[in-house]
């Protein structure tokens, strides 16, 4: 007769099977089956956060910086509501992860029992799939099942809600053999003749551009390396979108920067006066669009996504490729190298008119700013930060708002999986978990969370999580004392009523990193900046730098709200010297 | 429009809406309709009619019909988003127009009246294939199969004869011919 286990013993065998390393998680009442075996199975190693949400984030950032899925255990009622955020952050950014829920025992379920709640129910619409387990015998299959659907086709959380009494009942288990096959919701569905329209696409463009997103970096580092030697062998211009960065080198001549909302005027423009675009892992996103009637008007698009549901949502495109980046890109250079051999230098003369008006919008200098030897400027303390870590394979995570879009513009990435930031649902307190489970992961990298102050308060309580597993994240805020995009968007916008968006008692951010027993640093001028960064750069213990920067700086360049991509809004200096016209005046 | 104080863009210009009628064959398992229903709902789409039962027992197969309105590009959304759902097995989707597809609904009517209106009542349900379920001195229930616009009709016309209670399912399609769905 085989051997039984327990609903709880199979969960680990279950994780165990899945190589799953690390799990981030909060212990309570109808999970204790499950912490009870912990201490039973050695290959996983259990984070303990002190809220439910940052096991979220860190078992995103977690994900984000491996490829792998993240796992978090939390019990069910107030352990399962804590975790929505970060599972709808996880849905929006495509982030594969595994939740495992407690919940009240079978008879109890519907009963209004003590910390009972509808968990499959309330984040049925923010993950990929939920189950509920009713029986024992089909735990094991569940949770292989949840792994597949969490890392195949586009990937994003799920979860397995686990009653009490399926924990403590005993089934057989079978060992699990891992075979990588898609759960038939996401194969790849494009055809040969799919790859020779884009080539012939490419061959005929004579003002190209690359739109790369975050489904590049998702189908894994070779698919960066493919798109870097399409691009190299096209010889055409590429933009990545927020989640994009990394998967192309930002210090390449090729690389226009970002694009959308807080964009460069060269990607934007670019992007609205093409004529062939091509959206590898993207989405056209709202803030990547602006106002869809004039999303550049005179192109022809391309997009490669693995979710056909993609497809056409916001843009009608030309040609939609369907699968795998990875694969597509693989199939598209095959053939292009076949057939189009010397193609960047043939083809050079075609897209030269082109590259020289890409240069004119460069020359513009979007994202330059206004100095000063008084106040530290944000944009400086970002671009002093990178100077002084670019040589490190640094791994960067951030909270929601200013910071993060300067974050965005001035920090230049080159490889994949070292940008965490929350982009499609926008969650501030993302940042300082994330980097709590980057850090996790890559134990001996540098790992900064750049942040806001009003940010990082929200999740603040995680610096005690880092302080325990001696994880030496830097959290490195911008500290205006404003919410700063919030009274940006009220600056511009709404009249200048800076409504609620003050925090008038900030705390002291250094004393409150001695009271969580890790460094606390603070830069006031731009003169000392440098020696503090690089102070914190030394320590090797977690570091709250509290860097305080200019109360009034505003992120530019920006496209208002319902305005297409030619009609940017550029920086103070662009400002001054074309003097806003009535025209101007509306737009902000 | 130049004045907007929205973060967001405003809504483009309105679309023509069609009818369509989507059907979705599904493992039949708990919250399997939520997940189909919540899906509408979270993403704004419409369901005029929704009829649903298991239709292979021994598969635990579910069929559900869903009457819809949209624009071309939310009828492909509703389609693209159906299929990626974990417990669907595969969406068909027919316009209302077309004519190689059968609609029907059922309703029940029970009418309270003297004999002579009854027997009016049953006499003006005679082109939907009445069958008469139920017959008392002054009452009696009447099943008819029809397409919707009738059965609106029919509710509202019946009145004069005694109409009390009118009990309706939703629409379930089927192609014609031998062909099936694949």
């Amino acid at each position: 007769m085989p051997k039984l286990y327990s609903g709880a013993e199979i969960v680990f065998k279950c994780l165990e099977d899945q190589n799953v390393s690390h799990i981030f998680g909060y212990p309570g009442g109808a999970v204790l089956p499950i912490y009870d075996e912990l201490k039973n199975f050695n290959s996983v190693k259990h984070i303990l956060v002190r809220h439910e949400q940052g096991a979220g984030h860190a078992a995103e950032g977690y994900a984000r910086s491996t490829g792998k899925p993240g796992v978090l255990l939390v019990t069910s009622g107030p352990g399962a509501t804590n975790a929505v955020t970060a599972l709808t952050d996880a849905y929006m950014d495509s982030v594969p992860l595994v939740c495992i829920t407690g919940q009240v025992p079978t008879h109890l379920i519907g009963t209004d029992a003590f910390q009972e709640c509808d968990t499959t129910g309330i984040t049925r619409p923010c993950t990929k799939h939920n189950w509920l387990v009713k029986d024992v015998n089909d735990l094991a299959e569940v949770i292989h099942k949840a792994f597949e659907v969490a890392t195949t086709g586009r990937p994003g959380p799920v979860l397995v809600d686990i009653p009490k009494d399926i924990q403590f009942q005993k089934a057989k288990y079978k060992n699990f053999k891992n075979k990588q096959k898609l759960n038939g919701k996401s194969h790849n569905n494009y055809s040969q003749k799919n790859i020779d329209e884009l080539i012939n696409l490419i061959s005929k463009a004579k003002k190209p551009i690359f739109y790369t997103g975050g489904g590049v970096i998702n189908s894994g580092t070779k698919a960066s390396e493919l798109l870097r030697e399409l691009v190299y062998a096209t010889g055409f211009p590429i933009t990545s979108t927020l989640q994009g960065l990394g998967c192309f080198p930002a210090d390449d001549n090729q690389f226009l920067g970002m694009l959308g909302m807080h964009g460069t005027y060269e990607a934007n423009n670019a992007m609205y006066s093409c004529d062939l675009m091509i959206n590898v892992g993207a989405r056209f996103d709202d803030r990547i669009t602006g106002k869809i009637d004039e999303f550049s008007p005179k192109s022809k698009k391309v997009h490669i996504d693995i979710d056909p549901s993609s497809i056409n949502k916001n843009v009608k495109v030309d040609l939609a490729i369907v699968g795998d980046i990875k694969s597509v890109l693989t199939s598209t250079l095959k053939t292009f190298k076949k057939t189009k051999k010397n193609f960047s230098k043939s083809n050079k003369f075609q897209i030269s008119n082109w590259w020289e008006q890409i240069q004119k919008w460069r020359s513009k200098k979007s994202l330059e700013y206004i100095g000063s030897e008084q106040t530290i400027k944000p944009q400086y303390a970002i671009e002093r930060l990178y100077e002084l870590t670019k040589d490190k394979d640094t791994y960067i995570t951030t909270e929601v708002g200013q910071h993060q879009m300067w974050a965005a513009q001035h920090y230049k990435f080159n490889k994949p999986n070292r940008w965490m930031t929350s982009g499609g649902l926008g969650t501030m307190g993302y940042g300082l978990p994330a980097a709590v489970g980057v850090q996790i992961a890559h134990p001996k990298k540098l790992v900064i969370d750049i942040a806001g102050e009003a940010s990082v308060l929200m999740t603040m309580q995680e610096m005690s999580t880092a302080v325990q597993y001696n994880l030496p994240i830097k959290i490195f805020i911008l500290n205006n004392e404003y919410m700063g995009m919030v009274r940006q968007w009220q600056e511009l916008l709404h009249d200048k009523n800076y409504s609620e968006s003050y925090t008038a008692a900030l705390p002291d951010f250094v004393k409150m990193a001695e009271a969580y027993g890790c460094v606390g640093i603070r830069a006031k001028t731009p003169e000392e900046l440098d020696d503090k960064i690089i102070e914190m750069l030394n320590s090797d213990r977690p570091v709250i730098f509290d860097c305080l920067v200019d109360k009034q700086e505003n992120c530019f360049p920006m496209i208002p709200s319902g305005k297409p991509h030619n009609q940017m809004l550029l920086g103070p200096k662009d400002q001054k010297e074309k003097k806003i016209t009535g025209k101007g005046r509306t737009l902000v | 429009m130049a004045n907007s104080k929205s973060a967001y863009s405003s809504a483009g210009k309105k679309q023509k809406l069609d009818t369509h009628i989507i059907v979705v064959w599904v493992d039949n398992e708990a919250g399997v309709l939520a997940r189909v229903v919540g899906l509408f709902s979270g993403r704004g789409y419409n369901i005029e009619s929704l009829a649903v039962a298991e239709v292979d027992q021994k598969k635990n197969i579910s069929r559900i019909t869903i009457v819809t309105t949209g624009t071309p590009q939310v009828i492909d959304q509703i389609k693209l988003q159906l299929k990626k759902l974990v417990p669907v097995h595969k969406v068909a989707d027919f316009k209302r127009e077309d004519k190689n597809v059968i609609f029907k609904e059922m309703a029940l009517f029970k009418f309270v009246a003297n004999n002579g209106k009854l027997n009016k009542a049953i006499e003006a349900c005679k082109n939907f294939n009445p069958v008469i379920l139920d017959k008392t001195n002054k009452s009696n229930v009447i099943q008819i199969t029809a397409l919707r616009r009738e059965i609106d009709n029919m509710s509202k016309n019946l009145k004069k004869f005694g109409l009390v209670s009118v009990s309706r399912t939703g629409a379930v399609a089927m192609t014609r011919g031998s062909e099936i769905f694949k």
